[in-house]
């Protein structure tokens, strides 16, 4: 009998990328439905933006590159890029906001750089900068979370469809009667304008931890993130090291000055520290590959997070420190190789 | 006295992985033996190194046991007839080693009387033998590695005498997945094993020898603790092992057992340990004391395009079709030839080749493997934490793309075992793997051409030399011839001059 000759192994792979894919997407289900609660129907627009968008542009790209347009699109990366936009974006943000970070997200941090794999940026980042610099009115409109004792007006999906499209309110509402500073904001003005950080804590918008709401987002996100790691498309150094370079610096000052330092709690609970420790670090395109590495690079972001909230004009840091460490991942690698069974110890060798 | 006791003070091995064992369905029936067939293929070249030199002639007859191609240059095995009758063709035939391409193979008709060579010496028991006359005749038994690697066993051994030593380690650590034919050799032929473990403890001066077997194989750790306890060799240790790939490798069951790592291009002699597979100890055992050279071995037939999977002792030579006619044939789902295991063998094109020394596993698989789609690297890792070596198979891929030798060497390529575990758990379905071994050959193949182009380069500056010492030899005699007759110039003009000037007076006299 006449037998294909092929290469070994000949056992198949038992992953692939696009159930990776689809395994973060379904991870963020929860997350999405507190956001939603939350903040109103503008996630769902925003993630429908983001899509068309990432999708029309990544399949651009393909075109024009001379890669097979289809079998790509089925690895939904493109898909994880725009969730993550939208819940970087603000609930309310006009289409074109959201366009021009999907499409740079794609084909500039993505295609430009060669494509999924060759990224040096985490494209969903780089997209949410973009917007941030470009439109930095409509990037800084944050609406409050629903929360039974806050009087504001709750926007229907009507009018968040509305401004959406157009970027206009109805006459009967404005910019200003709708927007609030988010926790973040209220804690670093609060603190600038020398109120304690206790007393910040009792302003109504302030949970257990972080922002009401905001905590709640974030546990749900850890939901997602947990299952995640239990399904091993995620390793812990990554999270683990982003929570600790959060938690360390905050937990040191706070120690050493409760007065004027936020809670290590505050600063984990809100903006976008579990996000970004669960599901925006861990892109492994644009990590570290070695255990250690992923430590060192998830600790960095951390700590920038930290820093930027600190000591930085921007309320909060996850994008700059995420494109930051993106950096240095190339230096990280290298100086955490690890060292080849066999091999002597970098430092004994005598070479 | 000894149990099957559980020892697991083991050295920590990086990343492997559980896979599934597929075992159960060789192992469900007892070791068989297929009969000899009517023709033996018998490759010259079944072993690592040089190929053994054919000695017989075409229509000579031939002996069970009678060497046919003799050992040949420093590292090579000869090869005996499995069975007696005629060679009748020295000739190229499909061999699993070129995957089903045509090498040199002697061809022997049998005669089916399966007659033995009488026995040249009278067999003594071994430890009356001198253990440099003992590693001379395991040389000449044609004995090779069976797990798979087939280095000619007499030299692996002559090598290791001549390091300090301490442990003899016999692997029993079958760890690819289908294959059962070590775990069945144990089972039924335990006191071989451990004979040829006495042998090899005698040959090379050692009183520490560790059996290590597979967690996932009680049969065979019963089987093997039972034999130990009527040998009562206190110097015998039997250790478990949990059921990871490929802690089978050589250089991973002595990190495995002995916490020590075997240094980067060297061998486990270089930590004091030899390992050798159960299968050649009891191939071993049967040439010193039955004076039988290695002219069968256990092989699993298993897979599910198969009809029967089984184990069996075939001679060698006998072909693959035969064998696997003898198992029942393919089921209608056979799709892929599989000469060794799912993660190290080979693809064959025919099952006309011959089952070799080399053969633990003949495996028909029901699909074709490597159909998924191929995707860009997505830096995620896996295969780094599942390397045994600990290499970055993701970096060394780029690297292999970009035929970046010196980085190749720097990331570790000459490290690689070719494993297979980093193919298996890539979600992008690279084929890391098979471009590691390509790479490797690349590599080889440069460095023997620069080799090549050394030598020439060195033939033709010796050549310029001596061309230019001889003409530098031809001036200066030429140099030296001048320099003569300018010292020997005025005497002798004077000589001429004298002579003209007699000359004239003796005219003007006349
Ligand atoms: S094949 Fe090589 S690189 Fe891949 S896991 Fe095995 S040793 Fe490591
Ligand atoms: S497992 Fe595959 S995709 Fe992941 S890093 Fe390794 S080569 Fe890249």
């Amino acid at each position: 009998m006449e037998f294909e000759r092929r290469d070994a192994p000949f056992i198949a792979p038992t992953s692939d990328v696009s159930s990776i894919m689809r395994h973060v997407l379904f991870a963020l289900v929860p997350a999405a439905l507190a956001y939603v609660w939350f903040f109103g129907s503008g996630f769902i627009f925003n993630l429908i933006v983001a899509s068309l968008f990432c999708i029309a542009g990544e399949s651009l790209m393909l075109r024009l590159r001379g890669k097979p347009v289809e079998s790509t699109l089925m690895d939904y990366s493109a898909l994880v890029t725009a969730a993550l936009l939208a819940f970087a974006m603000p609930a309310l943000t006009p289409w074109w906001v959201t366009a021009t970070a999907a499409l740079f997200a794609t084909v500039v941090a993505k295609h430009l750089y060669g494509g999924l794999g060759y990224n040096l940026f985490n494209p969903a980042m780089v997209g949410y900068v973009v917007a941030l610099v470009a439109f930095p009115m409509h990037m800084n409109l944050w609406t409050p979370p629903r929360l039974g004792d806050i009087d504001y007006h709750f926007m229907t999906i009507a009018e968040t469809a509305r401004y959406t499209i157009t970027g206009t309110f109805p006459d009967y509402l404005s910019f200003d009667a709708i927007s609030r500073a988010t926790p973040l904001d209220v804690v670093k003005a609060g603190l600038n304008n020398m109120l304690t950080f206790s007393e910040l804590r009792a302003y109504p918008i302030m949970g257990d931890f972080g922002g009401r709401g905001w905590e709640w987002i974030g546990n749900f996100t850890a939901i997602g993130g947990a299952w995640l790691l239990l399904k091993k498309i995620i390793r812990w150094q990554i999270p683990f090291g982003v929570l600790m370079g959060v938690l360390a610096p905050s937990s040191l000052m706070y120690i050493m000055d409760p007065g004027i330092n936020p809670s290590p709690g505050f600063h984990l609970f809100t903006g976008g520290t579990i996000l970004c420790a669960f599901f925006i670090a861990t892109d492994p395109v644009s990590a570290a590959t070695s255990d250690r590495g992923r430590l060192v690079y998830g600790f960095g972001i951390g700590f920038i997070i930290y820093a930027i909230r600190e000591w930085g004009s921007y309320a909060d840091g996850v994008a700059f420190a995420v494109l930051l460490m993106n950096m240095a991942v190339p230096a990280i690698d290298y100086l955490t190789m690890p060292r080849i069974v066999g091999h002597r110890l970098k430092k004994q060798g005598d070479r | 006295m000894s149990s099957p006791a559980a020892t697991y003070d083991l050295g920590k091995l990086h990343g492997g992985l559980r896979l599934p064992s597929n075992k159960m369905e060789s192992t469900a029936t007892p070791l068989q033996t297929i009969p000899v067939p009517d023709q033996l293929i018998l490759p010259i070249a079944q072993h690592v190194g040089e190929p053994a030199h054919p000695i017989v002639g075409i229509g000579e007859k031939v002996l069970k046991g009678q060497l046919l191609a003799e050992s040949y240059g420093s590292i090579s095995a000869p090869i005996h007839a499995p069975s007696s009758g005629t060679v009748v063709a020295i000739e190229p035939w499909p061999v699993s080693r070129r995957q089903g391409d045509k090498a040199p193979c002697i061809i022997i008709e049998c005669d089916g009387e399966d007659r033995a060579l009488p026995a040249a010496e009278e067999t003594v028991p071994f430890n009356t033998i001198e253990p440099d006359s003992l590693l001379r005749k395991i040389l000449q038994g044609g004995i090779v590695g069976l797990g798979g690697a087939v280095f000619p066993t007499g030299q692996k051994l002559m090598q290791a005498a001549t390091m300090p030593l301490e442990y003899l380690i016999l692997n029993g650590v079958e760890c690819e997945p289908y294959i059962s034919c070590d775990d069945i050799l144990m089972r039924e032929q335990a006191a071989e094993v451990l004979g040829g473990a006495q042998i090899l403890m005698h040959a090379l001066g050692l009183n520490k020898c560790y059996v290590v077997i597979e967690s996932d194989k009680p049969e065979a750790i019963s089987a093997i603790g039972e034999s130990m306890a009527t040998l009562d060799d206190d110097r015998i240790t039997l250790k478990q092992v949990p059921t990871i790939y490929p802690s089978g490798g050589e250089d991973q069951l002595v990190q495995l057992v002995t916490n020590r790592e075997v240094p980067t291009g060297g061998l486990p002699t270089d930590v004091g340990c030899v390992v050798q597979n159960v299968g050649t100890c009891a191939a071993i055992w049967r040439w010193i004391v039955e004076g039988e050279p290695l002219i069968s071995r256990v092989t699993t037939v298993t897979g599910p395009g198969l009809t029967t999977p089984m184990n069996i002792t075939a001679r060698i030579g006998t072909t693959v079709a035969d064998v696997i006619a003898f198992a029942g044939g393919y089921t209608e789902h056979a799709k892929q030839l599989i000469i060794g295991g799912p993660l190290c063998g080979k693809s064959v094109t025919t099952d006309r080749v011959p089952l070799v020394k080399a053969t633990n596993c003949i495996l028909v698989l029901d699909e074709t493997a490597g159909t998924a789609e191929e995707r860009p690297c997505i830096r995620c890792g896996e295969c780094a934490l599942v390397c045994p070596i600990q290499l970055l198979p993701q970096q060394l891929f780029w690297y292999a793309c970009s035929d970046n030798e010196a980085r190749l060497r720097s990331y570790g390529l000459t490290d690689c075992i070719e494993c297979g575990c980093c193919d298996l758990v890539c979600p992008s379905h690279i084929p890391l793997t098979a471009s590691f071994r390509n790479a490797k050959a690349r590599i080889q193949e440069l460095a023997d051409e620069k080799a090549r182009a050394e030598r020439a380069r060195r033939r033709f500056e010796s050549r310029n030399e001596r061309l230019e010492i001889e003409k530098l030899a031809r001036e200066s005699e030429l140099a030296q011839q001048k320099e003569d007759a300018r010292n020997a110039g005025p005497a002798a003009i004077e000589e001429i001059l004298k002579r003209q000037r007699e000359k004239q007076d003796q005219d003007r006299e006349s």
